[in-house]
């Protein structure tokens, strides 16, 4: 955690600058009839940070001259102990960023997020998209949801050409555009890296699981107890991601997410097992034409299912000096105004609202048409199902690892999944 | 003071020293300390916190879901503690021993082996992960070089090489230390010594290992207690490199990082603080009792000469 203080210490530098080319620009502005009021976002989308600064903060501000908004991110990886430490001891921003379900809820029932049903606006939210972020009784809406990412394979389209090949729709045709990459040699077939352990549960299992569980219906069995990890699909899942092991890079055990990252950028892995939310970061570093698809299907015809999950939201510290600002802003982020200003400045993370928008990014613009062709479901470890310990998701990204190194087989994986969930978790039929 | 015409008055003026050292260190060391021992004695039942006596160290120890994790823990740890103890030490000894027989570039040379030292954690952690990165690291286009390339693998990566790996990386970091105290003891030992032994025929390596190693022993104590210490509390250059889930299998996984996920939680795992105490204690308990050890065992027999 040594680094803190240098991320702090950035961050200072970049707001000063920020407030000193902000105050050269605004002189022409209107003088704020109030003292403005400075509202600060707690975030992990550190990746983020220029898009909040030069795009959606200056557009809030337009409208509410008098309120200052900071986006004050901290490492993915991070945020979770770092925001928890900050709430309990009182330091946290006015406004959180939320992660889905029992994060979120926990730092609800434990009063450090406002409740937000009567905030105008809330009504642009469908069901689905409001239930990550909502008491279970369905009785309170504790923040404001902002996006979803979905699923998929990135490919290499420059790649792709040069070898004949085309985008596979079923499972065959997947192996098969995988041998013949490993067959002609330039390119790993699949970019990706089990160090991180993660890589293999959300950007693996989670991917191309949904096709095998049938998505909700699936997600759905497993919270009511009638589906278990032992079950045919989840074993297949596992069985699949074991498949991966010969066309991934060489020393795979220990390549990391970003090692991953650059190694598909850079033109040298064909196909990327990953989800929308790369789409900003592979086009400014990647020169080469890309395409997306979805995870293959058994045979051709079946019915898709897709990941589309509900990843991202914002509510307000109950601790906030400015609980009426902070509302503000939070209005402010059910409009049309916001949904198409977010979705477009980060591509890849798709509104939750119900605004019609429209996205200029093609390949945003591909993910997005697959919520009209698949089932989407959302990652099936992440509602209820994470609550005791072991920790269904940390197991989960532990035994895809494994099984992906070799060192586990999918029965077993699929039998431990369900022994460490059965120690805890009794489903209520 | 019943005598006092035999003994001197009090001498208050230590007060003034000792005082506001002992303050702040009860303040921020002592306190905190005593109140995570009490936490430990907890545990969480809806929002307040109720009495329930050694039962998170059962839980800790022989629950089927926490023991696996706690002992797997300390074993990596103890293994952790051999690799620094069977190469790092001796290593700093070899070469404290090479620094002190003189040569022209020595300063040069205790400078560049101390560097690592001061170094932060993270940078160590980055620069290594680029040397052994099987997409792009040097490691194995230097074994290739001498004709090895077969014996390259994703060292850091693989459950069986992972703790040793990362161990012999924290070495590679910390050698420095020991090798200034040994250094630093070989130069204090007077040059008669060495000098009246190789009058009476001894070789330079019976001066070295039956002069100046026992005069050495008090510095191996030091050397040793420390290591044990800095070991039992690391925590930094795992996480950095493997995260919290300290992987793969938990491979790597050491008291700090099972403190870490324990106390702080870990992605969807929600943090424990007060089994996160259990595990705070129980690493305590561990570096006390093997510093009692060091203080009864070792310090009471070793004599100290001074010259």
């Amino acid at each position: 955690m040594r680094h803190k203080p240098y991320l702090g210490l950035f961050l200072a530098i970049a707001l000063a600058l920020a407030a000193c080319g902000g105050g050269a620009a605004t002189t022409a502005a209107p003088q704020p009839t109030e003292a403005p009021v400075a509202l600060t976002i707690e975030s992990w989308r550190n990746d983020d940070l220029t898009i909040w600064q030069d795009t959606i903060i200056p557009a809030f501000e337009k409208h509410y001259p008098n309120i200052h908004v900071v986006f004050a991110p901290t490492a993915p990886a991070d945020y979770n102990a770092a925001l928890n430490t900050k709430l309990t001891g009182g330091t946290a921003g006015d406004l959180i960023t939320c992660r889905p379900f029992d994060a979120s809820l926990a730092l609800f029932n434990q009063g450090h997020l406002a409740t937000l049903n009567d905030l105008p606006g809330l009504d642009n939210f469908g069901d689905v998209a409001k239930s990550a972020w909502i008491t279970d009784d369905g009785q309170s809406v504790f923040c404001v949801p902002m996006a979803s990412v979905i699923h998929g394979f990135f490919y290499n389209a420059d790649a792709f050409e040069k070898l004949g090949l085309k985008e596979p729709a079923t499972l065959d045709e997947f192996y098969a555009v995988l041998e013949a990459i490993k067959k002609d040699g330039t390119y790993s077939p699949l970019g990706m890296g089990t160090a991180d352990q993660w890589e293999a549960a959300t950007m693996g299992f989670q991917n191309i699981g949904p096709n095998y569980w049938k998505g909700e219906e699936g997600r759905q069995a497993l919270i009511k107890g009638t589906g278990k990890f032992t079950d045919a699909p989840y074993v297949a899942t596992f069985a699949e991601l074991a498949k991966w092991k010969p066309y991934m890079p060489a020393g795979f055990e220990a390549v990391k997410y970003p090692d991953a990252q650059s190694l598909f950028t850079l033109g040298k892995a064909a196909i990327y097992p990953t989800g929308s939310w790369e789409i900003s970061l592979f086009n400014s570093q990647a020169a080469f034409k890309m395409g997306v698809f979805p995870p293959p299907v058994g045979k051709a015809g079946d019915t898709c299912y897709i990941s589309d999950h509900t990843d991202i939201a914002l509510g307000m510290n109950t601790k906030t000096q400015h609980p009426e600002e902070a509302r503000k802003f939070l209005e402010w982020m059910t409009t049309a105004e916001f949904a198409e200003l977010y979705s477009n400045a980060l591509p890849g993370f798709f509104t939750l609202a119900n605004h019609k928008i429209t996205l200029k990014d093609p390949i945003a613009n591909e993910f997005l048409s697959w919520r009209g062709t698949c089932q989407s479901t959302i990652r099936n470890s992440y509602q209820i199902l994470s609550r005791g310990e072991p920790n269904l998701e940390n197991e989960l990204w532990r035994l895809s690892a494994g099984v992906i190194n070799g060192t586990i087989t999918p029965e077993q994986a699929g039998q431990e999944a369900q022994a460490g969930l059965e120690k805890w978790y009794k489903p209520t039929p | 003071m019943t005598s006092p015409d035999t003994r001197r008055p009090f001498p208050t003026h230590i007060l003034v020293f000792f005082i506001p050292a002992a303050a702040v260190y009860t303040v921020f060391m002592v306190y905190p300390l005593l109140d995570s021992v009490r936490l430990s004695f907890f545990a969480e039942s809806g929002n307040s916190e109720a009495f329930a006596g050694l039962r998170n160290y059962a839980t800790l120890l022989a629950n089927p879901l926490w023991a696996p994790r706690f002992w797997g823990a300390l074993r990596n740890n103890f293994l952790f503690f051999a690799v620094h103890m069977l190469v790092q030490n001796p290593v700093a000894l070899l070469l404290a021993a090479l620094l002190a027989a003189g040569g022209r570039a020595r300063a040069v040379y205790r400078t560049l082996i101390f560097m690592p030292t001061v170094l932060s954690v993270v940078i160590i952690g980055f620069i290594w992960q680029l040397i052994l990165n099987p997409l792009w690291g040097i490691a194995e286009g230097m074994l290739k070089a001498v004709r090895l390339g077969f014996l390259f693998q994703p060292w850091l990566g693989q459950q069986s090489t992972a703790l040793a790996t990362l161990s012999l990386i924290s070495v590679w970091q910390f050698v420095g230390i020991p090798m200034i105290l040994f250094y630093t003891a070989l130069i204090g030992i007077p040059e008669e010594l060495s000098e009246a032994a190789r009058v009476d025929g001894a070789t330079g390596w019976d001066i070295f290992w039956r002069v100046k190693f026992p005069l050495l022993l008090p510095t191996v104590g030091v050397v040793t207690i420390l290591t044990f210490v800095g070991n039992f509390n690391a925590f930094d250059l795992i996480f950095t490199i493997k995260g919290g889930l300290a992987g793969p299998e938990f491979a790597s996984d050491i008291m700090g990082t099972l403190f870490y996920r324990t106390f702080f939680g870990f992605q969807l795992q929600l943090g424990n603080p007060t089994m996160g105490a259990t595990v705070a204690t129980a690493m305590f308990l561990i570096i006390l009792s093997g510093v009692l050890l060091y203080m009864f065992l070792w310090q009471r027999r070793v004599t100290t000469y001074e010259f």
